[in-house]
């Protein structure tokens, strides 16, 4: 099987209830986007990370600038 | 019920039902921190209970010295993990005596502080007489030394206002099934940043699976394995049900039928009320009735009256030795939101009627 991937804003973090927070204020504020299992690509601590389009950037960063996190990422998933 | 029916399990997959899990313990989180004063509610664990909470911080505290400090007051919560480090690694353990009426020396915290020593462990309220403690005094003295806090609150969360930060105990263990009104098997210990504490289980967590130790990452440090979902699912609840009642409205209520039941029992001939009421008190209130077997008058209580009480020693077996209580036991009643000024007038009758025909 072939997953069908695009290249997307992938934000990882320290723990599981940095990406619960990050969540609920990501929705909050409608950035676009949902919480995935990590990428096993990422050297990420926690097992889930958020993941947006790229056309939510703006967005994203201004949201992610009050809320705990590791990185941000554009990956192909 | 919702929880009961699709939960998944929290920080696993991310699946709906695992991130439904993930928004219920993320929520209640934040909840319990709001409630108990914490402005740090990725540094509240997640335990079951109270006992669970008080192994956590008690085998995990940091110790360069091998010597605690304990209180008469203390459950065997906290007793029996201290006499395991007594035993198994030559832990000095040092006890502030209560008197017989059950009041603290703290002049006796103060003289034990004068030695270096690892931590002081105090109950916030005794489980048997209902005394609340001066748990800002005892932290503020016990600081002065530079000496961490364990305050145990398994009586008093959610049944008198608590703040965390204001009284500025570096760790706080509560449970979820006694006045926060949750179920059993919830409970929680909350960490004030800067300590670290060992963890007591380490395990499966969700997160950095290649480390050979738990993560150091809060909350998951202090939670290995599959959180009890369903039960922090009724935690919530609760809390939210306590922040609208408003918990100076429960402690209200609690005072006023502590003082109606003690009143009412001052006309009953041969029984006794154990600790002092002029001091802070929560809504307990322990008895005996002349030298009868304290399981002997609860069960007649429940038996006749349907009245259900506590007898025995609660676990806490150095306050009954202060009491004097240690062979006869007494008999708890504990009173809460939902025991009407009718429950206390009709438990006062049924303590008049065993007495008068005794």
């Amino acid at each position: 099987m072939t997953a069908q991937t695009r290249t997307s804003l992938v934000v990882t973090f320290a723990s599981t209830h940095d990406a619960m927070r990050a969540e609920a204020v990501l929705v909050e504020r409608n950035v676009p986007g949902r919480l995935i299992p990590t990428p096993t690509v990422v050297t990420a601590e926690c097992g889930l990370a958020w993941k947006s389009p790229l056309s939510a950037r703006d967005a994203l960063v201004a949201a992610l600038e009050a809320l705990a996190h590791e990185e941000i990422l554009e990956l192909e998933v | 019920m919702r929880a009961f029916a699709q939960s998944g399990s929290y920080g696993r997959g991310a699946g709906d039902e695992d991130l439904d899990a993930g928004r219920i313990v993320f929520r209640t989180r934040e909840k319990l921190s709001r409630l108990l004063g914490f402005s740090h509610p990725e540094r509240v664990c997640f335990a079951s209970g109270a006992t669970q909470a008080l192994n956590t911080a008690i085998m995990g505290m940091p110790r360069r010295y091998g010597r605690a400090i304990a209180t008469d007051w203390d459950h065997n919560s906290t007793l029996r993990p201290l006499a395991r480090l007594a035993d198994e690694q030559g832990v000095r353990v040092e006890y502030v005596p209560a008197d017989s009426d059950g009041a603290l020396d703290y002049g006796a915290l103060s003289a034990l502080l004068d030695e270096p020593c690892d931590f002081v462990t105090c109950t916030h309220a005794s489980n048997v007489t209902g005394m609340v403690c001066d748990a800002g005094r005892v932290v503020a003295m016990a600081h002065a030394h530079g000496v961490p806090v364990i305050l145990d609150a398994a009586q008093t969360a959610g049944s008198l206002p608590l703040s965390m930060e204001e009284l500025g105990t570096d760790v706080l263990c509560i449970t979820g099934h006694k006045a926060l009104m949750g179920p059993t098997g919830t409970g929680a210990i909350l960490v004030a940043p800067g300590l670290e504490l060992a963890p007591l289980v380490e395990g499966g967590s969700g997160m950095a699976s290649a480390e050979r130790r738990q993560p150091a990452a809060w909350p998951e440090h202090l939670e290995a394995g599959t959180l009890n979902i369903q039960g922090i699912a009724g935690l919530e609840a609760a809390v939210d049900w306590l922040a609208e009642q408003g918990i100076e409205s429960i402690a209200a209520h609690e005072e006023a039928l502590v003082g109606r039941f003690r009143a009412g029992i001052e006309g009953v001939s041969g029984l006794k009320a154990y600790g002092r009421f002029d001091l802070p008190h929560s809504g307990i209130v322990s008895v005996n009735l002349r030298d009868v077997d304290s399981a002997v008058l609860a069960d007649e209580l429940a038996e006749r009256f349907g009245i259900a009480t506590r007898a025995g020693l609660h676990c806490a077996p150095r306050m009954h030795a202060a009491l004097g209580t240690l062979e006869q036991g007494c008999v708890r009643f504990s009173f809460g939101w939902f025991t009407s000024e009718n429950d206390i007038d009709a438990a006062v009758a049924a303590l008049a009627e065993i007495a008068g025909g005794l």
